[in-house]
């Protein structure tokens, strides 16, 4: 089933298990079901606790933070990720502080869906992945959905626990089947999944034995399914072996996984869509230079977008944003 | 006159709060002077050096928090901003809590970790970032509602605050779901530094109207007006009939926060003559005025002594 599908359908089971549940969104209602369909359905089966709302983001955040300080769990819809700025005031100062600065004494746990990403011409005001200016928030979560999380584990957790969440869903994700590993494979990669003790899994991938590696990439999201295909086609092309290292909580972070590749490969290549510099990759880059100096054979690779406007023109658009062919570039330098 | 109003709660001191069976009137000067007294024994502790941070006093606006909170019971909250102390004071009573809280200590309600402006406690919380607390207050009616009670979220608001967005973007939600939210705006006529002339454009009160949403003004510093008011809003909020705003034109007669301060002093000197203290004090005999005065002060001279004290 197809990833925006599979998405409802947790979001459905989640507010059929749970009462406190409630979701709040622009556009979100039936017969729309929100601007990616991903909440179709839910306002008929759940009138009261499924609310369209007007073009009110901080209102969004800000509502959703009283009703999770309230105890209920709040899930808040940004229709397009780009307009996570109108939130940052509430994640910021509100959402993230609460627990902490009212000493445990309150908790906040507003769950935030965000599409994200770019690819598909929308332009400048539609097309981002701002999430990296949230990265460094502190007691703020940031997950990003792929194919290799199943939303059903990823909400489960988010349920389950009191602390926000940022959730970024790159909109190219929607349509596509969603590929957790079965049976230690991801179609025909060999799959693995480091589960750290409150952490959601990080899925690794590779088309040969971790140890027969000899670079890592690092990706999330949409990205991370690109980066997959890139792995797998240098693999039976050209012999080039890379394990592909997938977290879906990209903040604050498990290195682990990461440490125990690049220990292997010597070689990290970071792939994310938001724009270049000050980014997820930087922060990578810097903690693995300081855990693994003396074995990286070269300096850490940071792939990211062009930091400018992302054009409407298909291939304008191609020349800014991290895609295919640039993944495949940096892999093969890595390789060299 | 209300004789339902919201008792002191359990564990506090009730020289401060109230003496059960005293006159509502003596009750209420003694919970405005209580305000009054704690929050200029803080300035006199900033003086001392003994405080840190920065701390925003209510001085001349202690009516608006003893008449609102009058009409709250258990299961209705408040959300407050930077000017917490009375909000925080006359709901719950908890002097050495709050001052400790202020001394940095690990007794105060936070822990020393919110301060001044950062408060939580059952029924209460603040924040310092003007605004935003506005929808979460309509998110904690949200949730009152959808649990089907009849308790109602209040947060309190200045003017100077109507310039921020979120409070419009709130206010038309509020309106839209019906929620039991009730806005206290209190326009004391200065936002920090800059005069209501300098920040606000056109009406006050038809910027709640736009959303219709009822607004009650009123131009009074008298406890006894206000909570006459003040408890027909909350009962409005409460039986369902969504959200409503007071609005309420007062004075603050302290500084914004610490001392700064560069308003006229003619200003300041007309409004210490209308001062709720003053206002409502006349109602009590001397010895009766006195009598309170003596008790709250004794009753402060142990909290900041046991605050020092404690770790
Ligand atoms: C969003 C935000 N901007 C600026 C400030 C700094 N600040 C603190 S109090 C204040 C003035 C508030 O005026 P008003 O809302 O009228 O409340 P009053 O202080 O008069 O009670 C300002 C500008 C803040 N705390 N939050």
């Amino acid at each position: 089933m197809i990833f925006a599908k599979e998405l409802g359908d947790t979001l459905r089971g989640a507010l059929g298990d749970d009462e406190r549940v409630v979701l709040l969104g622009e556009d979100i209602a039936d017969p729309y079901g929100g601007a990616f369909k991903v909440t179709r359905g839910l306002s008929t089966a759940f009138p009261q606790r499924v609310r369209t709302t007007p073009i009110s983001e901080g209102a969004i955040a800000g509502i959703s933070a009283g009703l999770a300080l309230a105890g209920y769990r709040p899930i808040a819809e940004v229709m397009f990720g780009d307009f996570l700025t109108l939130m940052f005031d509430q994640v910021v100062n509100h959402i993230a502080k609460y627990q902490k600065m009212y000493a445990e004494q309150a908790t906040c746990p507003v769950i935030i869906r965000a599409a994200t990403g770019g690819h598909r011409g929308y332009g400048p005001t539609h097309s981002q992945s701002l999430e990296k200016h949230f990265l460094g928030v502190p007691h703020l979560r940031v997950v990003a959905a792929s194919l290799y999380h199943d939303p059903r584990v990823v909400f489960a957790d988010f349920l389950g626990r009191d602390e926000p969440v940022l959730y970024v869903e790159h909109k190219l994700l929607y349509p596509q089947h969603l590929t957790p590993p079965v049976g230690g494979r991801v179609g025909d990669l060999i799959a693995t999944s480091d589960n750290a003790p409150g952490m959601l899994p990080t899925v690794r991938l590779s088309a040969v034995p971790a140890e027969d590696c000899t670079v890592t990439v690092l990706a999330y999201g949409y990205q991370a399914m690109l980066a997959a295909q890139v792995i797998e086609r240098l693999a039976i092309e050209e012999e080039i072996f890379a394990e592909l290292v997938v977290p879906a909580q990209i903040a604050p972070m498990d290195w682990a996984p990461v440490e125990r590749s690049v220990a292997v490969t010597g070689r990290l290549v970071t792939v994310e869509e938001g724009a270049d510099g000050w980014s997820w990759g930087s922060e990578a880059a810097s903690v693995i230079s300081r855990r693994l100096f003396g074995k990286l054979r070269q300096p850490v690779d940071v792939v990211a977008s062009e930091p400018t406007i992302i054009p409407s023109s298909k291939p304008k658009e191609a020349d800014v944003l991290v895609g295919s062919a640039r993944i495949e570039a940096a892999v093969r330098a890595a390789a060299r | 006159m209300s004789t339902a109003l919201a008792p002191a709660q359990d564990g506090t001191d009730e020289r401060l709060t109230g003496i059960p069976g005293e006159p509502l009137a003596h009750r209420r000067y003694r919970r405005m002077r209580f305000i009054r007294r704690f929050e200029e024994t803080l300035l006199q502790l900033f003086e001392e050096g003994a405080l840190n941070g920065t701390t925003h006093a209510c001085i001349g606006q202690e009516a608006d928090a003893v008449a609102v909170t009058e009409h709250l019971v258990e299961g209705d909250h408040i959300f407050s901003n930077h000017r917490c102390h009375g909000h925080y004071l006359a709901h719950s009573g908890d002097a050495l809590g709050l001052m400790a809280e202020i001394m940095g200590k690990e007794a105060g309600v936070c822990r020393g970790l919110g301060g001044s402006q950062h408060i939580c406690a059952p029924g209460f919380k603040s924040n310092g970032v003007q605004g935003g607390i506005v929808p979460n207050a309509a998110g904690i009616a949200l949730a009152n509602q959808l649990s089907g009670n009849d308790a109602v979220s209040v947060v309190f608001i200045g003017d100077g605050t109507l310039g921020e967005g979120v409070v419009y973007e709130t206010l038309n939600m509020a309106a839209l779901w019906k929620l039991p939210l009730l806005v206290v705006c209190e326009d004391n006529r200065w936002a920090q530094s800059t005069p209501i002339a300098a920040n606000l454009a056109g009406d006050m009160a038809s910027r709640f109207a736009a959303f219709g949403v009822p607004v009650r003004e009123v131009d009074s510093t008298d406890v006894e007006e206000l909570s006459g008011i003040a408890g027909e809003e909350v009962a409005a909020v409460r039986s369902g009939a969504g959200p409503r705003v007071l609005l309420i034109h007062t004075y603050r007669l302290c500084h914004h926060s610490k001392s700064d301060d560069e308003r006229p002093e003619q200003e300041i000197a007309e409004r210490w003559l209308v001062e709720p203290l003053l206002v409502h004090g006349r109602r009590l005999d001397e010895s009766d005025r006195k009598r309170i005065e003596d008790e709250v002060e004794t009753a402060l001279s142990e909290v900041v002594a046991t605050a020092r004290a404690s770790a």
